[in-house]
């Protein structure tokens, strides 16, 4: 009996882990994701504070920065462009006319404000959704892996 | 020609393997049979073995004739990387994955100890079947040596981040550590043959859990060292899938370390073990499918060919369909539980096994589940750390609380009570710390609970150090020196997961990061020290031109020279940063050199980072490695006294 009570405590405390860390992946998986979505897509996709990938060519002629000192530049995927704004250094391989993916949130009527921003990382190498933007934009050449 | 030879030894160590495999599981009780598949399995690795040295030569002697050195090597590299990029593609990590997989058989097959006939030839002729299935893959689908005609007169170059001696050690490990996963599963396969996992079988697997764990943790350590100093973000672990797909098998591996314990000491959770060990080689092969077929594109991925993709899925499958098959028909049968309470050291190493597995479980599904999401057509995502630290860190920070009362309770039946008690000076310092780190962190609850516990490991394996050396005589450094080598690897493995979750905690929470714009001459206050960007030059490496920033780091008392470099591959025409490190007893000062200001000539962008206590975190990873070590030499002198 007792050893039964036993084997009962310990398959109890096994099932509320379990149902504890299926209730965290659960919420991992509706809140801490991050979608990615184009600049004609911002509209629909957007939640407010939501994290968005976004992805696109920077439009020439567009990086400046603003009389507060942040970097901005604006973000197209040939039907609409979305401004975005970023506080930080921009990484090594940003150009304009190129790939780029910048991580952060939008609200409507105001610009994409950036946590992050991705750019291309060699001939071979960029990031998934920059490569996915591209083809969108039937700009992709080349064999480098999608 | 000598790519012919290399080739050639593939194909005959196919043959080898094939006949290993036949043999080992067909012994019908010969000695002679087993001897045979023995034989196989050691000249098969002899092969294995040339055919990997002909191609370092290949590569060596930059022979442009063959298309993976064409692709992946260049006249100029240094020597080290014309070796390490045999093993930096695809083609080259394919054989060597069948080199080392062959050689752990060979090895496997010369230390047959106490091990019965048929588990014995049984988990070898397995073995040679994982061999012969790599090599097929290998020769099939991705021949290292295969030839271009005509020949190029320079190769492409190895991608530059990857030009570096961790990196260049980096795949070997981790192939050591996957592929050294292959024999816990040829054991688990053979004990479920064999209907039998007794305590001499675990025995067996022990050593081998050991080695895969020890390599997988030094390897995935050196990964994230490279990423912390190579990739100049300042940071060392990204949830990216890549490195999810080693941390996986780690997990595994670290329960299968614990659980063999338990079923080699008490003869218990057999059953158990042999699952985990079967999942362990899964957990593996599918960390080579997600490296290497291209499905998440990234830095690791070198495959475009999706029939390589499919054809590790198939080889996935039908080791995890035979290894769940055999374990659904036959498992129940071996069952032989012997008793222990709720509160013993087995109950303890259960949690830990649970823990482990459902972290494992949590990390795939939080790996695959963007994967799934694209297939159903539900657009891109990407699962990232908000995620794995909402989901993995509290399932591994309820297993690591739990940790030091382990090895403080007995067998069987354990006395929480008493061991708490003796634990009391390390909660309480645990708890202290949880106070000041909330005090001196403005009420930042989640870091200070992570400092805690990471104290309360480290205070913990020290206390349990202690009581194990009351029971000695004489001096205290003789009875520190006169502890059991075993006791020594369990504690600095246990401590060194507390120095490694220190510094994850403390960096993470802690570090600080700043960009600016500076032209030299210019000086900087960030973290308590003043930075001035003294000089930008240009200097000429042996394959890379760079631009050189020289900074002078002045603090209270002292005054030291830093420097940090843009270096540009022409091969390749990629610019990679070489970051400034600047060590300190508070961590690591960071510098990191951007380019040049579009709008104000002479500038420079630069990114400062202070990473306080960072180095405990490869520290931690170190310690765990010794103590896996130090738990291998401790089974290999107990091995030869029973001999």
């Amino acid at each position: 009996m007792r050893r039964r009570n036993q084997r009962l405590i310990m398959i109890a405390a096994a099932g509320a882990v379990l149902v504890l860390a299926m209730g965290l992946t659960f919420m991992g998986l509706r809140d801490s994701v991050t979608f990615f979505v184009a600049p004609s897509e911002l509209a629909a996709k957007a939640k407010p504070g939501r994290l968005l990938r976004l992805g696109g060519l920077v439009v020439d002629g567009t990086l400046a920065r603003a009389d507060d000192g942040v970097m901005q530049f604006e973000v197209t995927d040939g039907a609409t462009s979305v401004l975005v704004r970023y506080d930080g250094l921009l990484p090594d391989l940003f150009r304009e006319g190129q790939g780029v993916v910048a991580e952060g949130r939008w609200a409507p009527g105001e610009p994409f404000v950036a946590e992050r921003v991705l750019a291309r990382h060699d001939e071979t190498y960029m990031p998934r959704e920059v490569a996915e933007a591209l083809k969108q934009r039937g700009e992709w050449k080349g064999s480098a892996p999608p | 020609m000598i790519a012919e030879i290399g080739a050639f030894c593939a194909a005959l160590a196919l043959a080898l393997s094939l006949a290993q495999g036949v043999l080992g599981l067909r012994t019908r009780g010969r000695e002679t049979r087993a001897a045979a598949a023995a034989a196989s399995a050691q000249a098969a690795a002899a092969l294995c073995l040339i055919a990997m040295a002909c191609l370092i030569v290949v590569f060596v002697r930059s022979d442009f004739s063959v298309s993976t050195v064409v692709a992946h090597s260049h006249i100029d590299k240094p020597l080290i990387y014309k070796i390490a990029g045999a093993w930096g593609n695809h083609e080259g990590s394919m054989l060597l994955w069948c080199a080392v997989s062959a050689l752990f058989g060979a090895m496997f097959a010369g230390m047959r100890g106490a091990q019965s006939l048929g588990l014995w030839s049984k988990a070898l002729g397995v073995q040679g079947f994982v061999t012969a299935g790599a090599l097929i893959y290998t020769i099939v689908l991705s021949n290292p040596f295969a030839r271009l005609d005509p020949a190029p007169l320079q190769g492409l170059g190895l991608n530059p981040l990857l030009q570096d001696p961790a990196l260049a050690a980096h795949p070997p490990m981790l192939y050591l550590g996957y592929v050294g996963l292959s024999i816990p599963f040829s054991l688990a396969i053979a004990a479920l043959l064999e209907g039998r996992a007794d305590q001499a079988w675990a025995k067996a697997l022990r050593p081998w859990t050991l080695i895969a764990w020890t390599c997988l943790t030094f390897g995935i350590g050196l990964g994230a060292y490279w990423a912390y100093y190579e990739l100049g973000w300042g940071g060392w672990w990204f949830w990216d899938p890549v490195e999810n797909a080693s941390f996986m098998p780690w997990l595994i591996a670290c329960a299968l370390i614990h659980s063999a314990i338990v079923t080699e000491r008490r003869g218990s959770l057999a059953s158990w073990t042999i699952l985990l060990s079967i999942l362990g080689f899964g957990f593996a092969l599918l960390g080579t499918f997600l490296v290497r077929s291209g499905v998440l594109t990234s830095v690791h991925a070198f495959a475009v060919d999706p029939s390589r993709g499919i054809a590790v899925l198939v080889l996935l499958a039908i080791a995890l369909g035979i290894g769940f098959g055999l374990y659904a028909m036959r498992a129940h049968k071996l069952s032989q539980p012997a008793g222990f309470a709720a509160v013993s050291r087995e109950s303890m190493l259960v949690w830990n096994n649970f823990g482990l597995a459902v972290a494992a479980g949590v990390v795939l599904i939080g790996t695959l589940y963007p994967l799934l999401v694209e297939a159903m057509g539900g657009g891109l995502i990407s699962v990232g750390p908000p995620f794995f630290n909402l989901t993995v860190v509290p399932v591994l920070g309820a297993l690591l609380l739990l940790l030091p009362l382990g090895p403080m309770l007995t067998w069987r039946v354990g006395d929480a009570r008493a061991a708490l008690k003796q634990l009391a000076p390390a909660i309480a310092l645990a708890l202290i710390t949880v106070i000041v780190a909330l005090w001196l962190s403005n009420w930042r609850v989640m870091p200070a609970i992570g400092l805690g516990v990471g104290v309360w490991l480290v205070a913990g394996g020290l206390i349990y150090l202690w009581t194990r050396m009351q029971r000695g005589e004489g001096r205290a450094l003789a009875k520190l020196a006169l502890l059991p080598l075993a006791v020594w690897s369990m504690s600095v493995a246990h401590i060194g997961a507390g120095v490694l979750t220190i510094g994850a905690i403390g960096e993470t929470a802690f570090r600080s990061e700043r960009g600016i714009a500076m032209v030299p001459g210019e000086s900087v206050d960030f973290a308590g020290r003043r930075i001035s960007l003294m000089d930008v030059g240009q200097v000429e490496g042996p394959n890379y031109a760079a631009t050189r920033a020289t900074f002078r780091v002045d603090e209270t008392g002292r005054s030291a020279s830093l420097v940090a470099e843009r270096r540009l591959y022409p091969t390749s025409g990629m610019p990679t940063t070489e970051v400034g490190i600047l060590g300190a007893l508070d961590g690591d000062l960071y510098v990191a050199l951007g380019e040049p200001v579009r709008d104000a000539p002479g500038a420079w962008t630069v990114r400062l980072y202070h990473n306080p206590v960072v180095q405990l975190i490869f520290l931690g990873a170190l310690m765990m490695a010794l103590g896996g070590a130090l738990s291998l030499l401790t089974l290999m002198r107990r091995a030869k006294a029973a001999a």
